[in-house]
């Protein structure tokens, strides 16, 4: 009987608005903070050796989590789809690496955050479609975006400043006094921008969602007919989850390059990347924010998991690679039959089973 | 049929105003389907004005013309005394016409009160910026319309399920939460396509008493479709009676009870 509602009584409709108004919930926050701000610099992941707990799993997954959080107000929460997310992310980096071409003095977070914006546009120019098409017809479409975005990231020099390798390479930036991107930032440095980032975009979902504009998105997801009967643009509401998502995309693709890769080019940004995320949305959990953190969590580290325990077993990696993929191949087909909600609804059927205990009825 | 040009006082001693929406000589075809041939009539505010028929005879399809999800080939649609010209559904919501559906048409991905405050939508006005900070005006708004439908989810004693998932509960119950998210947009006219259907008695009366204490409380102008004829008779002031998308008839409940047409085509068949 630790985790419970009852005896907590709201006395007014904020308090019972509240992101988390159950007072168990937001003390597992508050750990879960402090864990993130004052044990992972300092030690990293328990076990692991500290710079590869960084630069290898922390970092990655929090970018992919901003990622995840953005495809998963498309796909979670309006109902639409697009194997294009590789392609925005793409969108965001290039701009982020063109921003800091022409202004280089300018904070490299205020260029990271006005990347998303590109995407977003971008984004939002590939979602209209849907306004005339679903499904299937629609993950064409944007499977089309994606193509042709690959295709400027190669044969559009401009994009990357006419580098004969076809890559962009981050250059060193400093911000509020500490080097932040290229060769010379520390991975602590990085962990703690990505990490900030991730936190400030996970509030502002949060409060979409639970508001005016994210009934709007669910609305037009479960059933677009009614929502117009009662007043929802169609228009502006899908091509605003397409901008709003993509913008996730754009700020996660420029963070990815300038925050962990350190340089890249187009096969960063391609179909294979997109249906990974894609993948994390499902396993995650789809229109749940909790389950956008653990799907990137879980698609990332799993593979990492299974190679650590083919060691020990002197297993050849690949043989484990592909064993990784067929698993997570699987898990994804038992979660869209049996709990479209994934990992999230699973946490939380978890968490009711704690809150009736020990009297499960 | 009583001279009701300026409005008349009912029975029960409700006074009826003028003409709120009028349609006049509306056809609407599917391909070879002639779903409503030539069909006119009004409905005045204050008014609970029923429209029944056999099946197929285009009563749904007549609630679609009038909240604008179809558009008639011919005829034309007068609110506030004004023709209306052809426009998106999303625009009519606008002008104050809200509707439950015949097949109910909940958002079943949320719970009752979520559904309930999709009702608010038009009027919630903080924008984007506002509505990504969730601070001052903006929660601000979200409280003012959130007390208002839990108002409302009072009203229609649901609240045992304001936090249930819309797609678990009973049929009776999505009938009434749907009825309660049309509420929450305030309209001046509100379309009810067969609020009863699949009702057992005890829910049918509680359904009556709600309509009636909607139109009451609010004067809220309701057109309903409905197929149990004792309900339309204690709850309609005017009836109209469709069959194969041609009126029959038009008049108080006593008035088309009494039509030979209506009891051959309808009554005859029903009772
Ligand atoms: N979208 C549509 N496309 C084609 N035909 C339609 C459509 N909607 C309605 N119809 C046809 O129009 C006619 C009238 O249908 P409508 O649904 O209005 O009847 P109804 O009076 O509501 O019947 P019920 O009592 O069964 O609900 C029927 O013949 C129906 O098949
Ligand atoms: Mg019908």
């Amino acid at each position: 009987m630790f985790y419970r509602e009852s005896g907590q009584f709201k006395s007014s409709y904020k308090e019972d608005m509240q992101a988390f108004p159950i007072r168990e919930d937001k003390i597992g926050i508050a750990v879960w903070l402090l864990l993130a701000y004052l044990y992972v610099p300092f030690f990293g992941l328990p076990g692991l050796e500290y710079g590869f707990a960084l630069n290898a799993i922390m970092i990655p997954v929090l970018i992919f989590t901003i990622t995840t959080i953005g495809l998963n107000i498309l796909v979670g929460y309006t109902g639409q789809i697009s194997l294009g997310t590789a392609a925005f992310m793409g969108v965001g980096a290039y701009s982020c690496y063109k921003l800091t071409s022409y202004f280089p003095d300018v904070n490299i977070i205020i260029l990271i955050f006005s990347s998303g914006f590109f995407a977003a546009a971008v984004g939002a120019l590939f979602g209209l479609p849907s306004l005339r098409i679903k499904g299937f017809y629609l993950v064409v479409a944007t499977l089309a975006a994606q193509f042709f975005l690959e295709w400027c990231f190669i044969r559009i020099g401009w994009l990357y400043n006419f580098n004969p390798s076809g890559a962009i390479e981050v250059p060193q930036r400093e911000a509020f006094g500490f080097i932040v991107t290229g060769a010379a930032a520390e991975p602590v440095t990085r962990y703690l921008v990505v990490l900030t980032i991730l936190i400030f975009l996970t509030i502002i979902a949060g409060n979409l969602v639970r508001g005016r504009i994210g009934r709007s998105w669910m609305m037009i997801r479960d059933m677009d007919i009614a929502a117009e009967l009662i007043g929802v643009r169609p228009l502006t509401t899908k091509l605003s989850a397409f901008a709003v998502s993509s913008y996730y995309c754009g700020v996660s693709g420029a963070l990815m390059v300038f925050m962990w890769l350190g340089a890249a080019e187009v096969e960063s940004f391609d179909v294979n990347h997109s249906f990974l995320y894609l993948f994390m949305v499902i396993l995650g959990g789809l229109g749940s924010i909790t389950g956008s953190y653990m799907g990137a969590a879980f698609i990332w580290t799993f593979p990492l998991v299974l190679k650590e325990i083919g060691k020990v077993f002197e297993i050849n990696p690949t043989v484990m690679e592909n064993v990784s993929l067929v698993a997570i191949g699987v898990m994804i087909v038992f979660i869209l039959i049996k709990e479209p909600h994934g990992l999230a609804r699973l946490w939380q059927l978890g968490k009711q089973k704690l809150r009736i205990w020990p009297f499960p009825h | 049929m009583k001279d009701i040009a300026q409005g008349y006082m009912t029975e029960d001693g409700r006074q009826i105003g003028a003409v709120l929406m009028e349609l006049k000589n509306i056809t609407l075809k599917f391909g070879g389907v002639q779903a409503i041939t030539n069909a006119s009539f009004d409905i005045r505010e204050g008014e609970i004005r029923a429209i029944i028929g056999p099946n197929g005879a285009g009563k749904s399809s007549m609630l679609n013309v009038i909240n604008g999800f179809y558009h008639p080939q011919e005829g034309e649609v007068w609110f506030h005394g004004k023709k209306r010209p052809s426009m998106p559904p999303s625009e009519i919501a606008r002008q104050g016409i809200a509707r439950t559906f015949q097949n109910i048409a909940l958002f079943h991905g949320m719970t009752t009160v979520e559904n309930v405050m999709t009702g608010r939508q038009l009027m919630m006005k903080k924008n984007f910026f506002w509505q990504l900070l969730r601070v001052g005006p903006a929660l601000e708004e979200e409280t003012v319309h959130r007390r208002k439908c839990e108002e409302i989810i009072d009203f229609l004693e649901i609240q045992a399920i304001r936090k249930t998932p819309v797609g678990s509960l009973p049929y009776g119950l999505q009938k009434r939460v749907e009825l309660a998210r049309a509420l929450a947009m305030e309209p001046k006219l509100l379309l009810l396509d067969e609020p009863m259907a699949g009702m057992n008695v005890e829910e049918k009366e509680d359904m009556s008493r709600f309509i009636l204490d909607v139109n009451d409380q609010y004067g809220t102008t309701i057109a309903l479709i409905e197929h149990d004829m004792s309900v339309v008779m204690d709850l309609a002031d005017r009836v109209v009676v469709l069959d194969y998308g041609k009126m029959l008839a038009d008049g108080t409940p006593d008035e088309v009870q009494k039509n030979q047409a209506v009891i051959d085509a309808y009554l005859g068949v029903e009772n």
